[in-house]
């Protein structure tokens, strides 16, 4: 019974390893060795895996690719920073502007009266439920207007780039009512809780990666019914699916809609963690690194994405670091490598020469501990306890 | 016309207890008791037509082969029954209902199946799973994601595995099979639907002699209990299983009958060997 619950969660015992050791990472091994500045970093760059996996399932196993995903993350994020800022604006530290109250970017903006769509933003309950609905309001909108009318493969890609230029200049645009190219900055308290002291990282930081592994776990149960089957077959042979007695546009807008809720919610995340949102995590630019991350990490892979958003965002910060003039052209060849060398991203690398070399340091283990007994069977894999268990406390 | 009717006369008298008194015209029997009858269709495109007032009927169990030179507009034909490409005018009624006009997956539901000239398959997934995905259960979006493999599930996709000559692999990704089994189980694929009419372009295109004579077989057997309508280029095979021949030339109706009695046809001959 657990070995099938298992198995339609993490799709069975090879995949639920996968998981494990991302798990001990993540919960364990990160913690352990990191500041508070450096684990901060690494939440910020795994909402960024809320969005690859969203175009894992859209773009890997439905075979559409979104190059507005940017759009989604950054109305999730601008949400939950509606939110903050509001509660951020009380009159008594706002006292000093003209119009006590607003937030400070509508005071400089000669704006005297808060905008009729933040007011329902002071509410958290409401506030979380927009993170997530309204961008998946605008993901049905976008998907029905486009999949009914059989609009899909590049020109989808364009369209969704399009909107995510739109979205952008709309934000930038509109100074008085979004804070214009700055954002929505000095974020300061959650509902009275402080987010921008060192424990407040930590537990944001913490509360991240369990709904980031319950979006895994969601995505690979989608993965685990006839619906991620459904998407592989409308990859391989769209026509086949619609003559089979399918409406191929309500699926391809679920999936859709799927996408940009996975990164909704990590744009909310983001915004809580770094403590501000502003438009350049929501142009062209975002949008076309989330498929970066997505593709560097195994565009098929849901564990593969979580590293490709690790090891893309790591080696950005990494490289701009240490060689400031050199770090976009190295950013350039880790892509170039991916197209050429290794199309199927690291998980295709694994698949090809890391489980082989798994398996033989295993037998070469084996053989050294006993020489004279038999080999276990193959596969005989040692799952690490459940990722419930390995919550770590700061 | 008459000479038309006298010539495939017999064959319906083998299906159709009341056909010797049938009086020798088209309209010799109501419409509805036809499974799909096709009124003057017509499509053109850019102008030109296509599909040019094309009218045929096809009576339950009824195996209906068509046949033509290229560019007849045969594939065209099945395209606008089944949906994919939407025609000028004319009418389309299968069991009784107007099926012009419907999107494909509504028609696919009526109960027409329609398999394309290049096998169309999803490599990335099993013959088991290729098959379960045409079962006709589970197709909304959250039918899919609550679909559950039942016994009977189970049992319908052997029974067709079995039909089309794929029992012994169903665990085999789908990309690895020959391509007579890709055309095998796009048909097993349709037959899981249960559709009353089978459209098959093309079936044994690309199949090796026996695998001709397996299909041929396979089809006569499904014209027990379906009409189907078969396109094929190659006459042996369809003089073994047609049991009436529609010609098209040029978009247009040419020639329909018996396939001894096509093939005699002055104006059939014409088309095929004139040029």
């Amino acid at each position: 019974m657990i070995g099938a619950a298992l198995e339609k969660l993490f799709g069975g015992k090879r995949y639920a390893f996968g998981v494990a050791v991302l798990a001990v990472l993540i919960f364990l091994v990160f913690p352990a060795t990191f500041d508070s500045f450096r684990l901060n970093l690494i939440g910020k760059y795994l909402t960024y895996a809320f969005a690859a996996l969203g175009l894992v399932l859209c773009w890997g196993q439905g075979g559409i690719l979104s190059l507005g995903q940017g759009v989604f993350f950054g109305l999730g994020g601008y949400c939950m920073a509606m939110f903050l800022k509001l509660e951020a604006s009380d009159p008594v530290s706002t006292a000093i502007q003209s119009t006590p109250g607003i937030p400070d970017f509508m005071d400089w903006n000669q704006i005297t009266q808060l905008p009729t769509f933040w007011r329902p933003f002071h509410s958290l309950t409401f506030s979380l439920f927009a993170v997530i609905a309204v961008p998946c309001l605008l993901a049905l909108i976008i998907g029905t207007a486009m999949f009914k009318r059989r609009v899909g493969g590049v020109y989808f890609a364009i369209i969704t780039q399009a909107i995510a230029a739109i979205l952008g200049i709309l934000i930038i645009g509109r100074q008085g009512w979004t804070g214009g190219v700055n954002g929505i900055t000095d974020l300061k308290t959650l509902h009275g809780w402080d987010i921008r002291t060192d424990h407040a990282r930590y537990v944001l930081y913490f509360v991240n990666a369990v709904l980031l592994f319950a979006a895994i776990g969601l995505c690979r149960w989608i993965l685990s019914t006839k619906m991620g089957r459904l998407l592989l077959a409308m990859r391989d042979k769209e026509e086949r699916v619609r003559f089979s007695g399918y409406d191929v546009a309500n699926v391809k807008v679920f999936v859709f809609v799927m996408a940009a809720g996975l990164a909704a919610v990590g744009g909310a995340m983001f915004t809580l963690q770094v403590g501000f949102m502003s438009p350049s995590f929501v142009g062209i630019v975002p949008s076309i690194e989330m498929v970066v991350f997505a593709a560097v990490g195994g565009r098929e892979s849901l564990v593969g994405a979580v590293y490709g958003s690790l090891l893309v965002n790591w080696s950005k910060t990494y490289f701009s670091e240490k060689f400031p003039q050199l770090w976009l052209v190295l950013m350039g060849a880790l892509f170039i490598g991916v197209v050429k060398v290794f199309p199927k991203g690291l998980a295709g690398l694994y698949e090809s020469h890391g489980r082989a070399w798994l398996a033989s340091a295993r037998e070469r283990l084996g053989r050294l501990l006993s020489p004279s007994r038999p080999l276990p069977p193959a596969g005989a894999v040692t799952v690490v306890p459940a990722v419930s268990t390995e919550r770590h406390e700061p | 016309m008459t000479t038309i009717v006298d010539a495939y006369a017999p064959v319906s008298a083998a299906s159709s207890v009341a056909a010797p008194a049938e009086p020798p015209d088209k309209a010799r029997r109501p419409m509805q008791d036809y499974l799909l009858s096709v009124e003057g269709l017509t499509v053109s495109f850019d102008g030109f037509k296509v599909v040019d007032d094309l009218s045929l009927a096809v009576e339950p169990n009824e195996l209906r082969a068509v046949i033509g030179p290229n560019g007849a507009g045969k594939t065209t034909l099945l395209d606008l029954i089944s949906g994919r490409t939407r025609a000028t005018s004319g009418s389309i009624m299968f069991k009784g209902r107007e099926i012009r006009g419907l999107r494909e997956h509504e028609i696919v539901r009526a109960g027409i199946g329609r398999k394309f000239q290049t096998p169309s398959i999803y490599e990335s997934l099993t013959v088991f799973e290729n098959l379960e995905m045409s079962y006709p259960g589970g197709r909304s979006v959250f039918g899919s994601l609550a679909f559950r493999r039942t016994p009977e599930v189970i049992a319908r996709v052997e029974e067709a595995a079995d039909t089309i000559f794929l029992a012994d692999l169903l665990n085999r990704p789908a990309d690895g099979l020959s391509h007579g089994q890709k055309q095998w189980l796009e048909i097993g694929m349709l037959l899981i639907q249960n559709p009353d009419l089978l459209m098959l372009d093309e079936p044994v295109a690309g199949m090796t002699p026996s695998e001709r004579d397996s299909t041929a077989e396979l089809l006569n057997r499904l014209s027990a209990t379906h009409a189907l309508i078969v396109i094929e280029h190659d006459m042996e095979f369809v003089k073994n299983i047609a049991h009436r021949v529609t010609v098209l030339h040029q978009g247009k109706w040419l020639a329909e009958g018996s396939m001894d009695f096509v093939q005699n046809d002055p104006k059939v001959i014409e088309v095929y060997l004139g040029h």
